[in-house]
């Protein structure tokens, strides 16, 4: 099943500590030329996933092809793929020419080959000035694009980051990810980027696989995750949300109709198939309006409101005591509820979702 | 840390795991056949019958440890009564090898507690300055001793012209003397592990108990000795050891009147009266003693980190 | 009034800490001064001279210190390179080769020499090796040396390579370096300190050793420690006191050294 367009294909791959199992049979694909993000809390088998590619750990079952070869058994030095390490790794007692240079020499390049394409991948990263530095003599952006660099050195044929912006400070991280991005682009192989941060996921990938607990949970654009999350836990990881207990009626055709608390009936969507009884839908905070409250499809009574700048939280409790979160732009003419009124709220035309629990 | 498997399997590394027998090999062929097969050897030297002039004969015997625990007269054919020249020189041992651990605890408490309090730069010199008489040649150190504390030497020198004493303090071939050797072949083992039970001392405890009335010398005995406990009972350890099975310190300082186990040993291996079994069998008590002590420790440490 | 409270000091304990600086170095000290003295007395300073250290090098006794002091380096130096060896293959084991099968056990082999008491280690190397014939010399001391060695070297090499991170290696082996190339081109440099200091602390051990070397030597073979016990059985002269001091002297440059070597590695990584 392995063609062209598939760099990796990860197969049914299981990885077991003693009785822990950290993985439970992942299966995925990552396209060619594909931007790829494994997103999860800490401890969610990303990374354990990431080194299985690597191969720094082995796999209890299962296969991991790389353009159609089986490499789950072949050790990290014999894997056409490179590794941006979360710390870089950068050897200390190299220089920054030497540590890129590193992996075309191990490959049998000549000196002058090795020689020339580090000073290709140096001007990639626009760090032409520093070849005879010390990693130590270095700062942390620095570091990490020579991490890059020595990773694309040796032409990989997938490039797999480990977490390589959570070192940077806030403002760097924001912008090497522009960086990456269009480094991806320019290099066209894949990137296989392990983040637990959402926001970095959402602004780099092609396609987003969130994980949880050695599972997949979910696989799509960062636009499908955050839109059309499947399951309770990929609503929540991504982004705000309001998880709210509802009644279903009926489910057919990608559709449901529920009730919600107070016993206002609607239509939203779906993504289980068949569902009876209770479920939950998610409501985005920023897709709820307010309005008077007999107008709205839900009541609640104002509990506090907190000044975000940009934006107003209004926290609102459900007449079953459950907590929502609205978020109302703060455009200077919008008139606030006060502290205890009562309030109506309207959900936006396809912003609830009925989620698999 | 997605790898964060329990047990903390992800924190050890397996680069080199293919080779495991290649690597720990030889330090498994060299300690076990230079070491540990004579160890074993000793203890069974230690049940066979003695050959004179050094060696054994290989006929299994009880000999050995009968001369150590009994008496049967001059002729061995009186009633057995227990033995008490050997015992003597074990009490003996045991007494001034704790003499000297608590001389050494004495002094290093307060010692590796000033160290640990002064900052950074200034406590690895101090560290440094303690260590160093340690590196040089024990024996060297030893023979020092004995220069500086004889009847005619330099300290005897200086209190009598100081006018502090009018004769010389007799030090030399003393208990004390002994004592003071050990303490000053052992004195940096004592320091090094208080030392960094104190660096990990929590001060914030000192303020809370200062808080709650107590004062300097209530905390100490309450709050900081329990705290740095683990580090002084190692310390008691690592000089109690050494010193007793010591042998420079008893030889070059203490003379025929404080005879301890190190030279009881050494004189069956190379003196005239030789008797290999009498001497293994006296070097398997003290290893017996000393894994006594080492296995309450462990199991104290067991019970302790549990 | 600014009320002055340091709860880290108590009264005494500076003097205390002093005095045991004072009785650390002071027969050290006096030994030092002593061998500069004029006068073949060992009671009375007589003034200043280097006659002591002209006799060590010229003196009668000369010619057996000196095979003495030689043959001492030999052992030290081979002694301490095999513990050195020993100890780096045993460290890569221990901390590189994940949880294997008798780990707990190596690591109290590698440990043993240190739990054993000196006076046993002794007597246990006297009747080995005179068990299987094998007669005092530098073989035996050399063999008896590397394995009370062993210890010595592998602490600070241990200490180093738990120190540092894996993912060297590992990106090492990411770049396509065999384990081998990853050991000699990534670990072994950045181990270098913790070996150099451990190959130091061995070296100092072996020359330190007076108690083992004196049970497996053998008649007629000397080293530094065993002779200059057998001269201080006959009194203490002033030429063992020059002696010690260049043997002071040399301990204290190595301790240096091992301790520099230590401290620059931890600063650069």
């Amino acid at each position: 099943m392995a063609d062209a367009g598939t760099a990796i294909s990860i197969d049914r791959v299981v990885k077991r500590y003693g009785s822990f199992t950290a993985l439970h049979g992942i299966t995925l694909e990552v396209g060619a030329d594909e931007f790829f993000t494994l997103l999860g809390p800490s401890g969610c088998g990303k990374t354990t996933l990431l080194r299985a590619i690597a191969g720094f750990d082995d796999v209890t079952e299962g296969e991991i092809r790389l353009y159609g070869q089986n490499i789950a058994n072949l050790p990290p030095h014999k894997r056409p793929v490179n590794t941006v390490f979360q710390h870089y790794a950068l050897f200390p007692h190299m220089t920054v020419t030497e540590n890129i240079m590193f992996g075309a020499l191990r490959l049998g390049w000549s000196r002058s080959d090795a020689e020339a394409r580090a000073r290709e991948v140096l001007s990639l990263v626009r760090l032409d000035s520093f070849a005879d530095r010390k990693p130590g003599q270095l700062s942390g952006g620095q570091q990490q694009r020579v991490a890059l660099a020595r990773a694309l050195a040796p032409r990989p044929k997938v490039l797999l980051l480990d977490e390589p912006l959570s070192a940077l400070d806030l403002k760097l991280r924001q912008a090497v990810r522009a960086e990456l991005k269009s480094l991806q682009r320019e290099t066209g192989i894949a990137f296989v980027f392990v983040t637990h941060d959402q926001e970095e996921a959402l602004t780099m990938s092609d396609r987003i696989a969130v994980m949880s607990a050695g599972r997949v949970q979910q696989v799509g654009t960062p636009r499908e995750i955050y839109e059309a999350p499947t399951n309770r836990f990929v609503a929540d990881f991504i982004g705000e949300t309001n998880l709210i207990e509802v009644e279903v009626k009926r489910v057919s055709d990608g559709r449901a109709e529920v009730v919600l608390p107070g016993g206002h009936i609607t239509q939203c969507a779906a993504a289980s198939q068949s569902h009876a009884g209770t479920g939950h839908i998610s409501l985005r905070p920023e897709r709820l309006t307010l309005c008077p409250a007999e107008a709205g499809d839900l009541g609640a009574r104002v509990e506090s409101l907190i000044y975000l700048g940009t934006d107003i939280q209004v926290w609102a409790r459900l007449p079953d005591n459950e907590r929502l979160i609205l978020r109302v732009q703060n455009a200077g003419s919008i008139a606030l509820p006060a502290v205890g009124q009562e309030i109506g709220i309207k959900i936006e035309a396809d912003a609830a979702r009925l989620l698999v629990d | 840390m997605a790898a964060a498997a329990p047990g903390g399997a992800s924190t050890s590394s397996r680069i080199y795991r293919g080779n495991v027998l290649r690597l720990i090999g030889p330090s498994w062929v060299i300690i076990g056949i230079f070491l540990l097969i004579p160890v074993i050897l000793t203890v069974v030297y230690s049940f066979l019958t003695k050959e004179f002039r050094g060696g054994v004969q290989w006929t299994p015997t009880l000999a050995a440890y009968d001369q150590f625990f009994f008496d049967r007269g001059l002729f061995g054919d009186e009633p057995p009564r227990i033995e008490w020249t050997y015992l003597g020189i074990f009490w003996r041992s045991v007494w001034q090898a704790a003499s000297a651990t608590l001389l050494c605890l004495v002094i290093g408490f307060p010692t590796a507690w000033f160290i640990a309090t002064r900052d950074p730069r200034q406590r690895a010199t101090w560290l440094f300055m303690i260590t160093i008489p340690y590196w040089v040649n024990l024996l060297i150190r030893t023979v020092s001793m004995k220069f500086l504390i004889r009847d005619e030497g330099p300290l005897n020198s200086l209190l009598m012209w100081t006018g502090i004493t009018d004769a010389p303090l007799g030090l030399i071939n003393t208990n004390f003397a002994v004592q003071l050797g050990l303490f000053y072949s052992y004195l940096p083992f004592m320091v090094l592990p208080i030392y960094a039970a104190v660096e990990r001392y929590d001060f914030s405890l000192s303020e809370a108990a200062a808080d709650l009335y107590s004062g300097m010398w209530t905390t100490l005995r309450l709050v900081i000795l329990p705290t740095v406990r683990p580090g002084i009972i190692a310390g008691c350890i690592l000089v109690f050891i050494p010193s007793l099975g010591a042998f420079l310190a008893p030889d070059l300082l203490g003379g025929a009147k404080t005879f301890m186990i190190g030279s009881l040993i050494e004189e069956q291996f190379k003196g005239a009266a030789g008797n290999w079994p009498f001497g293994s069998a006296v070097a398997t008590i003290l290893m017996t003693i000393i894994m006594a002590v080492l296995l309450v420790y462990a199991r104290a440490q067991g019970k302790e980190s549990k | 009034m600014a009320l002055k409270i340091d709860l880290r000091r108590f009264p005494g304990f500076f003097p205390i800490a002093l005095l045991c600086l004072v009785v650390l170095y002071a027969p050290l000290v006096v030994v030092s001064v002593y061998s500069f003295n004029a006068s073949a007395s060992i009671t009375r300073w007589e003034g200043f001279s280097l006659a002591w250290y002209v006799d060590v090098f010229t003196g009668p006794e000369s010619p057996k210190f000196r095979q003495a002091a030689i043959n001492s380096l030999i052992i030290a130096v081979l002694a301490a390179a095999g513990a050195t060896l020993i100890a780096i293959a045993a460290a890569v084991a221990m901390f590189r080769t994940g949880r294997f099968k008798g780990r707990t056990l190596s690591f109290a082999l590698i440990n043993l020499p240190l739990m054993v008491p000196e006076i046993v280690t002794a007597v246990a190397s006297l009747i080995f090796f005179s068990s299987i014939g094998l007669g005092g010399g530098l073989t035996t001391i050399l063999l008896a040396h590397i394995t009370f060695c062993i210890p010595f070297a592998y602490l600070p090499i241990a200490a180093r390579m738990q120190g540092l991170s894996d993912s060297y290696e590992q990106a090492a082996m990411d770049l396509y370096a065999t384990p081998w190339q990853a050991f000699r081109l990534v670990l072994l440099p950045l181990l270098l300190p913790g070996v150099m200091s451990g190959y130091l602390l061995a070296f100092i051990i072996s020359l330190d050793d007076f108690l083992i070397t004196n049970f497996v030597k053998g008649a007629g073979i000397e080293t530094l420690p065993t002779a200059i016990f057998g001269a201080v059985k006959q009194g203490i002269r002033p030429n063992i006191m020059a002696i010690s001091t260049l043997m002071l002297v040399v301990s204290v440059i190595f301790v240096t050294l091992s301790w520099w070597a230590g401290r620059s590695g931890k600063s650069k990584a």
